[in-house]
């Protein structure tokens, strides 16, 4: 009963399958190995079935959309979790397979040290911090460890949208690869790699293991005390979990874009499972992120448009990402994270995860289901109107903004508190160099300002941002700008 | 802590607090706002012109009589009597007594009369077999419906209206997403279907307006209502929504409101939307197969073979189609006669 046009042979929870797993069951791939692990409904597989079904899903996503094109760079997402040290793995092991269906990027991992926005205290920050550099040794991948406190010195640059490079054709990608080809088969007859996109010979790689020489930012540079101290102020000035987690989402999210830019790398790989997907668009449509739901859970997400940010691991169930880890000893990090040990009522993000955990042990495919319905949505603008110029985009987001004056929702009583007619000073007082400096500096700057002066940045950024990213600004704090990047 | 002043008047004690904008405001101020909110929907999105006869959908719970006395057209109240023992009498007593109480004509149309003596009672027997779910919702929606129409035609409507509310709305896309119902999803979110085929307009006036505030306006309007739930509530899978929903509401007041919003917004691909609808080849209303739902189940009901009509392919019934592949072959319910 619960999917929409489907019923069940058995009911959903009251009687297990009636096929009961048998001791002389072998695995439903190969049909001779014992089986070690149950995926779906029932399909047993056996270790070696069960690798290649994994490894194969991921290749397939890769290869079904066709947007990493070959010698490209490509930046990986890691946060120590299962789901992105599974994926860092998967990357590891293509790149070293025979050329034929080797992988064929040039990959890069970065890690976000969100330790001061958790409250964690320096020592287990250190301790963290040093369990993943040992893991990041082994991987061999030119690696860029960053702090969350870093955010504070991002250019606003970072909220503008650079110009959309046009997504190459099917002819085009075909064409990269062949003279991609022969470009290897060139250098290897010639013997020598010397071009760092081109350093793919049979041997295994051998990659510079720390951060690239021209970054004047070194990884061992921890931040600043008063760094640690602006961001855990601001992260407390947050009402709630959920906002909280949602400006996480939003910091971290452009502190690895400039990370990407800075050092060239034009794709972005984050790990996010089938599961965590389906839980983040249940999450998106209660947040009010209804128009931007295929960005949000899609393969590819441009809406920065030089970095495009892809999920390659969008197929995989936590379930299988667990396995695998475990059978195949994939090395990861717990670091504690905002919603650690939190109630679970404590904000949508921690409700919506619960519920569908507890829903698809009820009605075993809701995952499955959600993520399908997923796969419906298109990323179309509103009312299907594509033509005309681009509209103007959330300052924190970089969605297309989804509210115009004629909005039934927002039509219907007061949105924010603010009302922009009520104060009106007669030419707007210099906000950027308060604004744009960094925390610190705006809550001395506009501490002593008056009060109208203090509402109308607040105004102005308000009517700059989506739906969704309004209602979670309402939670932060009224004497600070929600980010520090913003533009004059 | 003493209450504040209300923000509005400034002169009476609030009452209670608004959950989108945190406002507080006095009992009187809060039906006046309330008020101008419900017709600024109806104005500003068309939804009644003036001159039209609209049978308002009244069950007789709290968002059907908040409905009814608010809109300044002609009104007349349908009442639908789905034939649930225990539940819908009682309910239509409060109906009857609110149409003595607005003088609106009431007129009653009962499933026993158009659908050939099937009562929900008897559809709940019928479908009731070894461990399945009865699917009492799947036939009583559908139905009522169907019934709505034929109440409204026999008044001589133009327009129906229904009492759903925000929350409702915030019910459904939760439901759609978790059961992959990409065509409805396609299909709602905006504020009523403008009557495609033959189908009268409907538009839900309250849909911008949270339950919360619907009982709270009905309480200061000491409105008369009844609100039991129904006997097969329990069992429908829109309580899950409907809990969820609950919670995030406490999470964050303006949930409901965000899933509306969200709700509206959704960009599905084409070739998840529903076909344009055709007429029924047996009563001639709306449908997108040959059959309209409410015939098709119907069909099901009278054959004895209650669940005919729902699942993929709907195979044996009258109309073409070869059974999709792919479907493994699953023995339909033991056939259970209806007893009356």
């Amino acid at each position: 009963m619960c999917q929409v046009g489907e019923d069940y042979a058995e009911p959903a929870s009251e009687e297990p399958p009636p096929r009961q797993p048998g001791r002389e069951q072998k695995c439903v791939k190969c049909k001779e190995g014992l089986p070690v692990v149950v995926i779906r409904a029932g399909d047993a597989f056996c270790r070696d079935c069960f690798k290649a079904f994994y490894i194969h899903k991921f290749r397939a996503v890769l290869g079904k959309n066709r947007l990493i094109f070959p010698g490209e760079k490509v930046l990986l997402a890691w946060s120590g979790g299962p789901s992105s040290s599974s994926m860092v793995w998967q990357v590891l092991e293509g790149l070293s397979r025979e050329s034929a269906k080797r992988l064929r990027f040039v990959p890069g991992i970065v890690c976000i040290d969100e330790g001061a926005a958790c409250g964690l205290s320096p020592e287990a920050r250190a301790k963290a911090l040093a369990e993943m550099k040992l893991i990041l040794q082994t991987v061999g991948f030119p690696w860029h460890v960053v702090a969350l406190e870093e955010v504070f010195d991002l250019p606003p640059s970072v909220l503008r949208c650079f110009a959309q490079e046009p997504v190459g054709t099917e002819g085009a990608y075909k064409a990269a690869v062949d003279s991609f080809l022969q470009q290897q088969h060139v250098l290897g007859a010639e013997g020598a790699g010397d071009s760092p996109s081109l350093a793919q010979g049979e041997e295994q790689l051998s990659w510079p293991c720390t951060q690239d020489p021209q970054n004047p930012q070194s990884p061992d540079r921890p931040p600043t005390a008063a760094q640690t101290e602006a961001l855990s102020r601001l992260f407390d000035s947050v009402k709630t979990l959920t906002a909280k987690e949602e400006l996480l989402q939003a910091l971290r999210t452009h502190l690895i874009l400039h990370v990407a830019r800075t050092h060239g790398y034009s794709k972005v790989m984050t790990g996010d499972s089938c599961t965590r997907l389906a839980i983040k668009l249940m999450t998106s449509l209660a947040l009010g992120r209804g128009a931007f739901l295929a960005w949000d859970t899609g393969f590819s997400d441009e809406r920065h448009g030089d970095v495009v940010v892809v999920r390659p691991m969008r197929e995989h169930t936590l379930k299988e990402v667990a396995f695998y880890n475990h059978l195949f000893a994939v090395p990861s990090v717990f670091t504690p994270a905002l919603d650690t040990k939190a109630p679970e009522k404590a904000s949508i993000h921690r409700l919506m995860e619960a519920f569908m955990l507890r829903l698809q042990d009820q009605f075993p495919s809701t995952v499955s289901t959600v993520y399908r319905t997923s796969e419906k949505l298109v990323k179309a603008p509103r009312d299907g109107c594509a033509a005309g110029p681009p509209g103007p985009r959330c300052l924190l987001c970089m969605c297309a903004l989804d509210i115009d004056t004629a909005d039934s929702a927002t039509a219907f009583g007061a949105q924010t508190p603010l009302h922009l007619s009520q104060t009106q000073p007669p030419t707007p007082p210099p906000t950027a160099p308060c604004c744009s400096a960094g925390m610190g500096r705006v809550q001395g700057c506009c501490g002593g300002a008056r009060p109208c002066e203090r509402e109308d940045p607040r105004a102005r950024v308000i009517e700059q941002l989506c739906y969704g990213c309004r209602v979670n600004m309402k939670d932060l704090g009224l004497h600070r700008a929600a980010d520090p990047g913003v533009p004059g | 802590m003493p209450a504040p002043q209300c923000a509005t008047c400034h002169k009476a004690r609030a009452a209670l607090r608004r959950p989108r904008s945190g406002r507080a405001l006095c009992g009187a101020c809060f039906c006046a706002a309330f008020e101008a909110e419900v017709l600024h929907t109806v104005v500003a999105g068309r939804l009644l012109p003036s001159g039209a006869v609209v049978a308002v959908g009244a069950s007789g719970g709290k968002d059907s009589t908040v409905l009814a006395p608010r809109l300044g057209i002609s009104l007349r109240l349908v009442a639908v009597d789905e034939g649930i023992g225990g539940y819908r009498d009682a309910a239509l007593a409060a109906v009857r007594r609110q149409a003595a109480r607005w003088e609106l004509p009431l007129t009653v149309v009962a499933y026993a009369d158009l659908f050939g003596g099937w009562t929900m009672d008897a559809v709940a027997r019928s479908t009731a077999g070894s461990g399945r779910s009865r699917a009492c919702c799947t036939f009583c929606g559908v139905l009522r419906r169907r019934a709505l129409e034929e109440g409204a035609r026999l008044v001589g409507a133009t327009h129906i209206v229904t009492g759903h509310n925000a929350d409702d709305m915030a019910e459904t896309v939760l439901m759609n997403f978790l059961r992959g119902d990409a065509a409805r999803l396609a299909r709602g979110g905006g504020l009523g279907s403008p009557g495609e085929g033959g189908a009268l307009p409907r538009c839900r006036p309250l849909q911008l307006a949270s339950q919360k505030e619907v009982v709270l306006y009905a309480h200061f309007r000491r409105l008369d209502y009844f609100s039991e739930e129904c006997v097969y509530a329990p069992e429908a899978f829109r309580g899950h929504a409907r809990h969820l929903l609950k919670l995030l509401e406490a999470a964050r007041p303006s949930a409901v409101l965000d899933l509306v919003h969200s709700a509206e917004r959704l960009a599905l691909a084409p070739a998840a939307r529903p076909p344009a609808p055709g007429a029924c080849s047996r009563c001639g209303a709306l449908a997108s197969r040959a059959l309209c739902q409410a015939c098709a189940l119907l069909d099901g009901l009278n054959r004895g073979r209650p669940r005919l009509a729902i699942g993929k392919g709907r195979r044996g019934l009258d109309e073409a189609g070869p059974p999709r592949d792919g479907e493994p072959e699953r023995a339909p319910a033991p056939d259970a006669v209806p007893a009356f």
